[in-house]
């Protein structure tokens, strides 16, 4: 089995994996580790970081020195192809013209998805994060806890490799000991952030990301993952060998030929197809399960997006991975007698309770990082972040929910915008452009959005997308607990760049000023929530559709909070829990 | 449908700003602001990047759309990014020799309005530069010696007040420069002019070296 054509399809899989992502990597890596045929469908084209990505292309290499254009928007060289906030031939419609209420909705059409590009950063969601509801009131509990997740935590970082530390911090879990690979040294800028606003209680550590500081432990690491599987351990240890540890160069966005950063292509994927258990079609657009009469998940109609036909294969199983909203767009779009508002949305709550992490952005310039001696200081990224620090305070700051800081500094590779010195010319301006390359710094904050009833998505009647597949139309509204959240951002990047001698830019008091808008910072989840009531959710906490137990969706759509924490490794996690529990269930014969 | 929002452009790349440049450089960048662009003279022909560009290659200025520079206009750019960043190490290039001048044909030339928007300025810019020139000198920019040349520069470049009558040769100026600048500093040469020292494999990453810690006085 491997990546295949149409003519190569078997008759019936025992599961179809929609999406090649995070959620469909990870289901698709445990269940054929565990012997079971998988036909894994992508709607974008093949794609192999070993032989495309760009290693140390310079942005001179690049048309217009790799500035942000509409089909790329992050730069030239990042990994994302036929992606983006617009996807040509595929569009989504809003129900407002408010520019406050649109959602912005990220897709890449590509094998491995948005983990090709993602900015690697892996935290778990701490205790707290799944018990929301019980402690203010808001948004909704997770039908499981933090226990239930953590051995998938453990077994996630594991195998696709996260460097960090532990910290012992409030909500901010710890790894066991030889879980985490060694976090890289801070640069200049983040000690110094660090030394100045140790006074506000504020802790800048290690931040965890999926990038190998060094090379997987081969040896252990195997039986941990896979205890009583040889196949696999023996699989997966010649996987992990032949991925390298970083070498400190070239931005982890444009992807990684080396393997050293965690994308599906090079992580999940090719451990899945050794098993001999994986067909993967690229190219095939998922438009609707089909279900039969015994009301069970039986297939998958998709577009082969290269002849435009419309297409079926048959599962014993069903996992959607497709990203929330195509999750929740192709649940909608199965409409039979059966469940005529959509598959397994007798609840109605398909498509409802999306949500984005909160963002809002500062910089500013430091004096004191001007004419910094020369050194190398590119690493991977971000090396370290301030975890929420005012849990003690959230009954006092006007909003619901904390968020972290990631911040850059440094002396990056220049791009457009290094010059933006002057006035003047030659060699005093020159002697400028020196003295203050390297001297800005930016902060982030990526904080907790409560889902609500005003943010959701449904099938929009009128328009249907190239392939004649009804669209989504998106709703969308902060509430003040978002937007006092953004000003409160704000408020604290003024403060932290005034404690370090710098001058920042000003600082937006209406948070609904500072607030990225909906789908900027790329954590879309929800769209199908889980819960421990049938009437109330959509999934069980196994991701498991309440009205089709051979359907799963290992994608954010099951979640029903949105912590902090960026979302990534917690959809791997419950995707392998998920996945662990429906081959247990197939084996007992209970689907 | 329009996903991209006119009103903010400059946030859609806002984690690539974060992780190198700060936000001290992104916010000086130039940020585009859609308005109708459309009305520009554009240039025909040529393709847009798409989607699914070939990532790991060089692509020479005009291998994706025609460069529109006329031989005139490109030998004032050539001579005008010489003047603003002269070599200031032995052995190093002008930047009229790494093809600076060509970046700005390529993007002033571009079907991109975010950078068409520049044509107007940059090409009325070098013309009024050569008949300035003229004006004054009875030769193109190109064709004065550096004093000449300088005494032009100094009038339009904002470090002493700018007299009326300039005020629109500046705002070619800044905008030159700043196009100069980006399509010089990203080149290897300019790398290493500004002090860039990364993209380069390294066992481990080493962290701060003693003198960067001394220097913000963490050592």
């Amino acid at each position: 089995m491997a990546i295949i054509t149409e003519k190569d399809l078997q008759p019936i899989y025992d599961v179809i994996v929609v999406g090649s992502g995070a959620g469909g990597g990870q289901s698709a890596y445990t269940l054929t580790m565990n012997g079971v045929k998988v036909l894994m469908l992508e709607a974008g084209r093949n794609y192999d970081p070993v032989t495309e990505t760009p290693m140390f292309q310079s942005k001179a290499d690049a048309p217009l020195r790799a500035m942000s254009t509409r089909e790329k928007p992050f730069g030239f060289h990042d990994a994302t192809v036929d992606g983006g906030w617009e996807v040509p031939g595929e569009p989504y419609t809003q129900a407002s013209e408010d520019p406050k209420q649109r959602f912005f909705w990220w897709r890449a059409r590509m094998l491995g998805g948005r983990t090709n590009h993602w900015g690697r950063i892996s935290l778990r969601n701490g205790p707290y994060d799944f018990k929301p509801y019980s402690r203010d009131g808001l948004g909704f509990d997770w039908p499981l806890s933090y226990e239930d997740v953590a051995p998938y935590y453990d077994k996630v970082e594991m195998l696709v490799g996260v460097y960090g530390s532990n910290e012992g911090l409030e909500n901010t879990p710890d790894s066991p000991n030889g879980t985490l690979l060694p976090p890289p040294k801070a640069r200049a800028g983040e000690l110094f952030v660090k030394k100045h606003i140790a006074k506000y209680g504020m802790p800048v550590i290690p931040i965890h990301r999926a990038i190998l500081s060094t090379r997987q432990d081969h040896v252990n690491f195997p039986a941990r993952l896979h205890p009583n599987n040889p196949k696999a351990q023996k699989i997966i240890a010649k996987a992990m060998q032949e991925r390298a540890a970083c070498f400190w160069a070239t931005d982890c966005g444009r992807g990684c030929s080396i393997k050293a950063n965690y994308q599906s292509t090079t992580v999940h994927l090719p451990p899945a197809l050794a098993t001999g258990n994986l067909d993967i079609l690229c190219n095939a657009h998922a438009r609707e399960v089909t279900v039969g009469a015994d009301g069970k998940a039986n297939g998958v109609v998709y577009i082969d997006k290269v002849t435009g036909q419309e297409r079926a294969v048959k599962g014993k199983a069903v996992i959607l991975a497709a990203s929330s909203g195509e999750t929740a767009r192709i649940l909608l779009n199965s409409k039979s007698n059966r469940f005529p508002n959509g598959l397994a949305n007798g609840s109605g709550l398909v498509g409802k309770y999306i949500m984005d992490t909160v963002g809002a952005g500062l910089g500013g310039s430091v004096p004191a990082f001007e004419n910094m001696p020369v050194h190398n200081e590119e690493g991977a990224g971000a090396h370290v972040y301030i975890p929420w620090w005012l849990y003690k305070d959230a009954g006092k700051l006007g909003f619901a929910r904390g968020y972290h800081i990631e911040f850059g500094t440094g002396r990056g590779m220049p791009r457009l915008g290094v010059g933006a010195a002057g006035p003047g010319y030659g060699k005093s301006y020159k002697e400028e452009v020196r003295q203050k390359y390297g001297a800005g710094i930016g902060f982030s904050g990526r904080g907790e959005m409560i889902p609500n009833k005003d943010s959701f998505c449904e099938i929009d009647p009128a328009v249907k997308d190239k392939w004649g597949i009804p669209v989504l139309k998106f709703h969308w509204k902060w509430s003040e607990h978002e937007t006092k959240q953004a000003a409160h951002m704000h408020a604290t990047f003024a403060m932290i760049i005034e404690a370090i001698g710098g001058k920042a830019r000003k600082p937006e008091a209406d948070g609904s000023k500072a607030i990225e808008p909906g789908g900027y910072i790329i954590h879309e989840v929800g769209g199908a929530i889980m819960g421990a009531d049938a009437k109330k959710s959509v999934t069980n906490q196994w991701n498991q559709c309440w009205e089709v137990p051979n359907l799963l969706l290992n994608d954010g759509s099951a979640f029903c909070s949105n912590a902090d924490k960026n979302p990534t490794l917690t959809i791997m996690a419950l995707a392998w829990r998920a996945t662990d529990h429906l081959i247990e269930e197939m084996r007992k014969g209970n689907l | 449908m329009e996903n991209i929002p006119a009103e903010n452009p400059g946030a859609m790349d806002r984690r690539q700003a974060l992780k190198w440049i700060g936000a001290a450089a992104a916010a000086a960048a130039f940020l585009p602001h859609a308005t109708a662009q459309d009305k520009l003279p554009r240039p025909a022909g040529g393709q847009r990047i798409g989607s699914d560009p070939v990532l790991n290659k060089t692509y020479a200025p005009g291998e994706l759309w025609p460069l529109t520079l006329t031989p005139k206009q490109r030998k004032a750019a050539a001579s005008l990014t010489d003047l603003i960043l002269p070599p200031d190490n032995p052995g190093d290039k002008q930047p009229s020799q790494l093809g600076v001048q060509d970046f700005i044909d390529e993007w002033i030339s571009s079907p991109y309005d975010e950078t068409a928007k520049d044509r107007p300025v940059i090409t009325g810019g070098l013309d009024w530069l050569d008949a300035e020139s003229r004006r004054r000198f009875q030769k193109d920019f190109a064709d004065l010696a550096e004093p000449q040349k300088c005494a032009i520069a100094d009038d339009i470049c904002g470090k002493t007040p700018v007299k009326k009558e300039f005020k629109s040769a500046q705002n070619f100026f800044n905008r030159f420069r700043y196009l100069a600048a980006s399509g010089y500093y990203t080149t290897p040469q300019g790398w290493k002019d500004i002090g860039y020292v990364g993209n380069v494999p390294m066992v481990d990453f080493p962290g701060p070296t003693p003198e960067a810690l001394k220097h913000l006085g963490l050592a």
